[in-house]
């Protein structure tokens, strides 16, 4: 329980639920999100860019083994699904993979330990994982789907990418229809790759929340599976975002 | 729950971070795993390649030594003829030698028998003559014998 002691439980978990804000209305920003994001991201990208600049071709040291496994992983999966050029792909697709690996990895963090430690400092919200904030996975997504955009124009030209979004699958004579199929099709896939990294992360940080309002000594009974669960669900979030963005780039890549 | 301006926030940073990994992290990993890669295979192939040739050179070797060992029987074969022909050339010679050496000592021997059979004779003579004359000194003259006497020598 958090240091002000809230008075019952649901105020606790709404406690827990509310963004650390600043601004009105649109112009709002979670500070929460925006700061765990960035310098997790920040964090492994100084990783991984000391392991770049020491990189040698010869016997690799700890740090740049580490990193060429992740490397490697991403490069394999990128290969085995994407069969065309591209400098974005693969880095991209790391990118996604080792951040949203560690945002997800924050729910693993004790549910109190960080907002305790704010709540010192006279910071009252604050939510540690920015994978369940909605902004966060959606401006992923959008990314990623404007990227879809610019490459299918980019390899089809503006006339294929038009010819793809009207006469496909049913011919030019179902035109509308081909349409809305299409826009339906392509906006699924945002809000699909969105609202899952989401929905997984959401649901696992409110069980957390729930395991936290046990008695302190039958916590670990629930905690405990759940956390070593959660270990896998993390990884895989984050795969299944890599993965369905190499996809849908290499499907945005192909001609129809 | 509410979509707003963080969504503008993190699809930067969103953007920023791709555009990094991208610049600065990708290309150099990829290379650096490019070249161990294509290190190693150089490595194993020419590992392949001085096992290929450690096992030529061995082959080699032993054609080598096969060839040596011929060559060696050959030669002493040759020798052992060669040292047959000198004893058998030895061996003539000596027979030769020695059949002339053997007709040499029986000429000297005849020689020598001769020679010994002449003196007997003079000898068997002069004692018959001595011993006639000790006869004859009683009864005949040495001159009235003496013809008689030398015809036996001759006989002899």
């Amino acid at each position: 329980m958090s240091a002000e002691g809230p008075a019952n439980a649901s105020e606790y978990i709404i406690h827990h639920l509310t963004n650390l804000t600043a601004g009105e209305g649109f112009w709002t920003f979670h500070l929460d999100t925006l700061f765990f994001s960035f310098t997790l991201g920040a964090l492994a990208l100084c990783m991984f860019r000391i392991a770049a600049k020491n990189a040698t071709s010869g016997v690799p040291g700890k740090l740049q083994n580490f990193v060429e496994l992740l490397v490697d992983f991403v490069d394999t999966q990128v290969k085995d699904s994407f069969h065309g050029r591209s400098e974005l792909i693969a880095p991209l697709a790391l990118t996604i993979f080792v951040w949203v690996f560690l945002m997800n990895f924050m729910d693993l963090i004790p549910v109190d330990l960080l907002p305790l430690v704010a709540g010192w400092g006279g910071v009252h919200n604050l939510r540690v994982v920015p994978t369940t904030d909605l902004n966060l996975t959606f401006a992923m997504s959008i990314t990623v789907f404007l990227l879809m955009i610019f490459y299918s124009i980019k390899i089809k030209g503006a006339v294929g990418f038009a010819k793809e979004l009207l006469f496909h699958p049913f011919g030019k004579w179902m035109l509308p229809v081909n349409l809305l199929l299409k826009v339906v099709e392509e906006f699924a896939k945002p809000i699909s790759l969105a609202l899952r990294l989401f929905g997984n992360l959401y649901a696992g940080e409110l069980i957390f929340i729930l395991i936290a309002l046990l008695p302190w000594w039958a916590q670990f009974t629930l905690g405990l599976p759940w956390a070593i669960f959660h270990i896998l669900v993390i990884t895989l979030q984050a795969f299944i975002f890599m993965m369905l963005t190499i996809v849908y780039l290499s499907m945005a890549h192909e001609d129809q | 729950m509410n979509i707003n301006a963080t969504l503008l926030g993190q699809m930067i940073t969103f953007g920023l971070f791709i555009w990094f990994t991208m610049k600065f992290v990708w290309p150099l990993l990829i290379d650096a795993m490019a070249e161990r890669e294509s290190k190693i295979a150089d490595g194993l192939a020419a590992a392949e390649r001085g096992h290929h040739e450690k096992e030529l050179a061995e082959e080699r070797a032993k054609k080598l030594l096969h060839e040596t060992k011929d060559k060696a029987r050959d030669i002493i074969a040759q020798s052992q003829k060669r040292a047959d022909e000198i004893v058998d050339a030895a061996k003539d010679e000596a027979r030769s030698e020695g059949e002339r050496l053997k007709i040499a000592a029986r000429a000297e021997i005849d020689q020598e028998i001769t020679q010994a059979k002449e003196s007997l004779r003079k000898e068997v003579v002069s004692i018959a003559l001595v011993g006639a004359e000790q006869v004859l000194l009683r009864e005949v003259d040495a001159a009235a014998h003496e013809e008689a006497l030398s015809k036996l020598v001759e006989q002899f």
